[in-house]
């Protein structure tokens, strides 16, 4: 192997180089050791992008729901809420799948930000003459910056849908699809929905061909069709996600399917949630009336 | 210049980085290059810009070279900003003039590294690699009369998957060309040739473990652009990563479990 070493005053016949990353002081029990290396991390953020992506892909076609009208839509949130049935306590299930995501989340992150700055750290002097890129791409480039754009839009996401920050007055707990069709059909919402589920298919489209390499998964009978699987989820992914502000805008997904008024939270009947043909016809009292009769 | 005999000759703008020292700042000089034949290597090229330079009583460009055929694995920069230059499949030393035009700027710099000290103009130091390689890039045999190279049966794929990886010569064009200086193509390479082999089994697990923290306690992680296996003058994949990858997680619960059969 070719080295060059300098034998000169005060340099040592072992060459120039000394470790610029010194190894855990102490070494941690299996498995938990692994994340001390970073192809140990590397490991974990391939193995959080996976479940990461799980989520991302059953939380989208979920959301399809939303074509078959509010009632179904609502029914589908609802046994969201419910799973797992009887046996254990309403939401619970929901809990833990959430527990699981945050984690995925937190470790996903942590990794990202930790092996970054190995990275900076790593090359101290940049090259001085411009860089040529040949093979990296946009996606594989830019998966900082898109994974930065994703979690600032989960939590605008959480903000507007879970806790009803964003439009307070319109919101309803457990009306889902109010609430969607009320945030999406506000134009900056819809682009900020759309701009960031283009970032996340940036992500995806390295992420998911990435993963394969940081996990080791890789046989010479399917390595051509990982790259091709990336590209296909990623698509999958935009297609599904993109569809949901722009059919709400097109007015596809609309409150005119209403017929009932939605309640709020304390009780009272409102209108918000119809369209504008049941809301012409709207008449509170009337409704009052009929809840006082039963 | 002699042997220009034939033909055309090119004029070209040397802009080569120069250093005194590891310590030293640094910085490009712009050299007016003539005559320069197409069919001269690139280090040749480098070795008329050194004969003008010393005739002038300037210091000649320090570079590596040593075989000039692609084996040896010492030469190496950065061309226009790509490891080995635009050539794919080659090291600097087989890279031809031809490969540019008449009238061309070459920018020329060191491969830079954290891990890969400037020592002088564009020659690093890449000990680190011998630190990797030091760490369990070798096999145990006992001494004693070989055995014949026959008398362990490895199929055939197993044993060209062992040769490509075995290709590898150290240059480093992996490490300069990651946008993260990691050393994964180069490790990986140098696990597989020997974790693929059955002679390479007995320290498997243990070679895997000890060469990538070595590799970890100096260059960055791989983000998996594959800008290493283009810059790779042997064209070494990147599928040796994901093998590397696999191994150093089994690793680590494999030699857990040869701690606990040791008494
Ligand atoms: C729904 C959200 C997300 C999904 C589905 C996702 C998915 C993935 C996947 C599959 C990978 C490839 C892992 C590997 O190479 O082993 C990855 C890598 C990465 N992710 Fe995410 N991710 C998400 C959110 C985020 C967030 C919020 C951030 C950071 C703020 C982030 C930053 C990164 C970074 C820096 C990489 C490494 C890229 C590289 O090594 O080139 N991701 N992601
Ligand atoms: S001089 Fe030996 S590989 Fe280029």
């Amino acid at each position: 192997m070719a080295t060059t070493t300098v034998r000169s005053s005060g340099v040592s016949a072992r060459g120039l180089v000394k470790p610029a990353f010194r190894r855990p002081q102490k070494r941690l029990p299996y498995p938990f050791g692994l994340y001390q290396s970073a192809v140990g991390k590397k490991w974990v953020m391939g193995v959080t992008g996976l479940m990461l992506m799980g989520f991302v892909l059953v939380h989208m076609i979920g959301n399809l729901h939303m074509y078959e009208g509010p009632a179904k839509f609502n029914e589908y949130a609802e046994a969201l809420r419910t799973l797992g049935g009887h046996f254990i306590p309403r939401e619970w299930a929901l809990w833990g799948l959430r527990a699981g995501l945050l984690g995925a989340v937190a470790l996903h992150i942590h990794s990202a930000v930790t092996l970054t700055r190995i990275n900076r750290a790593a090359r101290p002097t940049r090259y001085q003459a411009s860089r040529r890129y040949r093979v990296a791409n946009t996606s594989s480039r830019s998966m900082r910056l898109t994974g930065l754009v994703v979690i600032l839009y989960v939590l605008f996401h959480l903000a507007d849908l879970t806790w009803g920050r964003i439009f307070p007055d319109t919101y309803i707990y457990g009306d889902v699809y109010n609430n969607v069709v009320q945030s999406l059909s506000n134009v900056p919402v819809a682009i900020i929905y759309i701009v960031a589920n283009v970032a996340l298919a940036v992500h995806l489209r390295h992420g998911a061909w990435s993963l394969f390499q940081s996990l080791g998964w890789n046989n010479p009978k399917f390595n051509a069709a990982r790259r091709t699987f990336a590209n296909g989820f990623a698509a999958i992914i935009l297609i599904g996600n993109l569809s949901f502000p722009i059919m709400t805008l097109a007015g596809v997904v609309s409150q005119d399917e209403r017929t009932a008024p939605c309640h709020l939270l304390d009780g009272e009947p409102t209108d918000i949630c119809l369209g504008d043909e049941a809301k012409a016809q709207f008449d509170p009292t009337a409704v009052a009336k009929e809840g006082a009769k039963k | 210049m002699s042997g220009s005999g034939h033909g055309q000759t090119m004029r070209i703008t040397l802009k080569v980085w120069r250093q005194d020292n590891p310590s030293d700042k640094g910085g490009f000089q712009v050299v007016d290059v003539p005559g320069v034949s197409p069919e001269m290597s690139f280090l040749e090229m480098l070795d008329v810009v050194n004969g003008r330079l010393t005739e002038s009583g300037d210091r000649p460009i320090v570079f590596d070279h040593d075989c000039r055929e692609g084996i040896c694995g010492s030469c190496g920069v950065i061309i226009n900003g790509v490891a080995h230059g635009p050539e794919r499949g080659t090291a600097t030393c087989q890279l031809h003039m031809r490969k540019f035009s008449d009238g061309d700027t070459i920018a020329v710099e060191p491969w830079r590294a954290a891990a890969f000290p400037v020592i002088r103009d564009l020659a690093v130091d890449r000990s680190a690699f011998d630190r990797i390689v030091e760490a369990g890039g070798y096999i145990s045999a006992p001494t004693g009369s070989a055995i014949d190279a026959n008398m362990i049966p490895i199929p055939k794929p197993v044993a060209d998957a062992s040769m490509d990886a075995a290709q590898c010569i150290g240059c480093g064009a992996c490490v300069a060309a990651c946008p993260n200086s990691a050393a994964q193509l180069f490790t990986s390479a140098k696990l597989a040739h020997l974790n693929l082999m059955p002679q390479g089994q007995p320290e498997r697990w243990a070679r895997t473990e000890a060469m990538v923290e070595t590799m970890e306690q100096f260059f960055g992680s791989c983000t998996n652009h594959g800008e290493c296996q283009d810059a790779c003058p042997k064209e070494i994949s990147v599928d040796f990563i994901a093998m590397m990858n696999r191994d150093y997680v089994k690793s680590k619960r494999k030699n857990r479990q040869l701690l606990s059969q040791s008494i």
